[in-house]
């Protein structure tokens, strides 16, 4: 139980240990920084931080201290008075933009930051708009070559060394550190060890400037024509929460959300530059079906009554006959509509777990150096898809247990299968020749996917699938922590999302609402209980009860 | 603004001369009558011009054609920093960014666009750009066979330029009544985006 005053408001902070940052931003009141961030160590060297800083008195007085104090390295404790609007504080947030910019090349219009860039909004909100810099400014080369993604512009530097920091205690690789001292002090690599972990391009997020880019993003969009949408990242089974940043239905680039829930601050640059498939020309754009006759025939309107008709017919002769496989890439959604749909035509259909892409072993940050295995902060996860524990209950509440595709097929040859993948990524095929092999011993195959394939070209029916950019619904990760999809881009013109088709051949109306189907959901099935009313929180819920 | 800030005024009192309208109406028509005379009897003051065998000449201000100007050594003086885009309340700008291939630069416009028919020719891309790369000139005879003609490249907006320095037509380069610095010459030593300053 503690009350802090900032600029007279007082702020109950109960047991937190909070500095005075955090304690400032509780009252609504914003301390510039630069330096300060909540998942790094406290180095204080910004100084855009200072305040005036004193203490209630049990008397009632206010006994400030004579200096103005770094708020991001004060503790608040009981009876700690903030000022932030005080000429004192505001003379020395003033000051410090101004040797700050002292070196700073200006250079906003070329600037891959501008917009975003916190440089330019402290200097709006608290600098002075006039340098009295007469000298000529440093003009340190850049150095594109800092890592394979990431770009350093010298000049922009300010030296809150976060990189520097992010380097040594999350990714543990420490490739970053200073050299060369006062105005002359730059970040760089040591020669022959470029900044190339998987988590390097936190870098770029980190920097409250633009010195360190993106070179998957660098030049190819000004951040204010970005719309921003929150999603989740669909690489692997830890499922950061992202923003997506689109225009005119492109993805530009993704960024982590922060959600202590999922992640925490990061991502990884596997789902960082991972998302190129989704802009990608070469994916299915309509939906396809072969014809007796040899036609063409690409219309929704004419391919899902057939579709379901020779569903139908198959389930009439054979109950048993029809299987479908659903893959981890699908939402919780999606695998519920079209289970319900498959047992709806015949409650004898056998449901699937698609192919589990797995690579190596969970990558575990921070790299241990030296004997001491330092506390896990961010684990990039071997299993590479975002919901194979959502699906996996979809498929054990209608079934009791859950068979991989391959298992299946090599027992059984179903007459009919319809194989709902998804699959992300463009270049690595999801299924390898064995499994086509059996996927071809079955007469009627239906596949809905991305990218076209051997199988697309197996296929009696060929469904296009939207991206994970394109989808409204959930995907639950490795803990059982349910999260949110929004959609940032609209699909192609001639693609429905799977969850649209999936309703369409149910033959429900109208448009797919994600939140009312996962009400459905939490009604039918107990696991997804908690996501009743079909309203999530942006950082998820939890669906297991974690120890 | 405060009220002692502000002065009100009140308009003339209506009197019995301007009541009759007649005194208003005879300064008219000396006006037009000797408008009139000039034309028929005098050839100086003509206010009729023989348009298209006479041009006039517009203000260095006139909004017209935009022309992309290019630096002391020939290259395109853009930098690519969208701000005409952002600015242009017609989206009539269309830019596409690139590494520039040159040392003393960042950043150059691989593509360059405008769609003069779009285009309300209203300036603000003139006043927008940090670098005085985008103008508009004084020429206003705008024409072509298709729509697609009148879609100008990088090329084009390049030519106006050499048009426009060839005739002598610059237009006036101003803020604050003053020319940029950006469109000052490098002669301080400092280079590129780096001599960008507030």
């Amino acid at each position: 139980m503690a009350t802090v005053y900032i600029n007279d408001k007082a702020v109950d902070i109960g047991d937190k240990k909070l500095n005075l940052v955090q304690a400032a931003e509780l009252a609504g009141v914003t301390i510039p920084h630069y330096c300060y961030h909540p998942a790094l160590s406290v180095v204080a060297s910004c100084r855009m931080c200072l305040v005036e800083v004193g203490e209630k008195k049990p008397d009632g007085t206010v006994v400030m201290q004579p200096r103005v104090i770094p708020a991001c390295q004060t503790p608040a404790k009981d009876n700690t008075v903030i000022q932030t609007a005080t000429a004192k504080s505001k003379s020395a947030q003033a000051q410090t933009l101004e040797s700050i910019l002292l070196n700073h090349p200006l250079d906003c219009p070329v600037c891959d930051k501008a917009g975003e860039c916190k440089l330019q909004d402290y200097s709006y909100n608290y600098g002075n708009s006039e340098s009295r810099m007469v000298d000529e400014k440093n003009t340190p080369p850049n150095k594109p070559d800092l890592g394979n993604n990431i770009n350093l512009f010298t000049d922009r530097c300010i030296m809150c060394s976060r990189c520097v920091r992010f380097t040594r205690e999350i990714s543990g690789t420490a490739e970053l550190h200073i050299v060369n001292r006062g105005s002359h002090a730059e970040i760089d690599v040591f020669p022959t060890e470029p900044l190339n972990n998987k988590l390097a391009s936190n870098v770029v997020d980190l920097c409250p400037v633009g010195a360190l880019a993106s070179k998957d993003f660098l030049y190819t969009h000004r951040v204010w024509n970005l719309k921003t949408q929150d999603s989740v990242c669909a690489g692997c089974s830890t499922g950061c929460s992202i923003h997506l940043d689109t225009n005119k239905n492109v993805v530009y680039r993704l960024r982590p959300r922060e959600n202590p829930n999922a992640q925490g601050y990061f991502m990884c640059d596997d789902g960082r530059l991972g998302y190129h498939y989704v802009n990608s020309s070469n994916r299915i754009s309509k939906p396809h079906m072969k014809s007796e006759s040899g036609a063409d025939i690409s219309s929704w309107k004419d391919i899902l009554p057939a579709l379901r008709a020779e569903l139908n017919a198959v389930a009439s002769k054979n109950p048993a006959g029809i299987a479908v496989m659903l893959s981890p890439f699908l939402t919780v959604e999606e695998g519920f509509l079209l289970a319900t749909f498959v047992k709806s035509i015949s409650p004898k259909s056998k449901l699937v777990l698609g192919p589990v892409p797995v690579i190596g072993e969970d990558d575990h940050y921070p790299k241990t150096r030296g004997s001491v295995a330092p506390k896990v902060k961010f684990t990039i996860r071997n299993e590479k898809c975002p919901n194979k524990k959502g699906i996996e209950q979809i498929i054990k509440h209608f079934e009791g247990d859950v068979i991989l595709v391959s298992d299946y097929l090599s027992k059984n040859t179903p007459e009919a299968l319809f194989i709902a993948a998804g699959y992300q990524g463009e270049e690595v095929s999801w299924f390898d020749n064995t499994l086509l092999g059996l996927f071809k011993k079955v007469k009627l195959l239906i596949t809905q996917d991305l990218f076209p394939s051997a199988l697309t070209d197996a296929s009696k029916y060929v469904i296009p699938s939207a991206a994970f950019s394109e989808k409204e619904g959930t995907f639950v990760n490795y803990s059982g922590l349910a999260q949110e999809l929004h959609w940032a881009c609209v699909p192609l013109k001639q693609v429905r999302t799977d969850g649209q088709v999936y309703l369409d051949l149910l033959e429900r109306k109208g448009l797919l609402q994600a939140a009312n189907v996962r009400d459905e959901i939490a009604k039918s099935i107990p696991y997804f209980s908690r996501l009743a009313g079909g309203k999530l929180e942006s950082d998820g819920v939890h669906l297991e009860n974690i120890a | 603004m405060k009220a002692e800030e502000i002065s009100w005024v009140k308009s003339p009192e209506f009197g019995v001369m301007d009541q009759i309208f007649l005194p208003a109406i005879f300064t008219g028509m000396v006006t037009t009558l000797t408008h009139m005379g000039n034309t028929l009897f005098s050839s100086k003051d003509v206010v009729t011009q023989q348009f298209p065998e006479q041009r006039p000449n517009l203000p260095a201000n006139y909004r017209g054609v935009h022309r992309l100007n290019r630096d002391d050594e020939g290259r395109v003086k853009c930098v690519a920093c969208y701000m005409c885009s952002t600015a242009c309340p017609a989206h009539c700008i269309d830019i596409v960014a690139a590494p520039s291939p040159w040392p003393d630069r960042e950043k150059y416009p691989e593509v360059f666009v405008i769609d003069e028919l779009r285009c309300i020719y209203c300036g603000m891309c003139e006043q927008a750009c940090p670098v005085d790369a985008i103008e508009l000139t004084t020429l206003y005879d705008l024409t072509g066979h298709s729509r697609e003609e009148m879609i100008f490249n990088k090329e084009k907006l390049l030519s106006v330029f050499d048009k426009t320095v060839a005739m002598g037509t610059d237009p006036v380069r101003t803020t604050h009544g003053r020319l940029g610095v950006a469109s000052e010459p490098a002669s301080r030593g400092v280079t590129g985006s780096s001599s960008m300053q507030t």
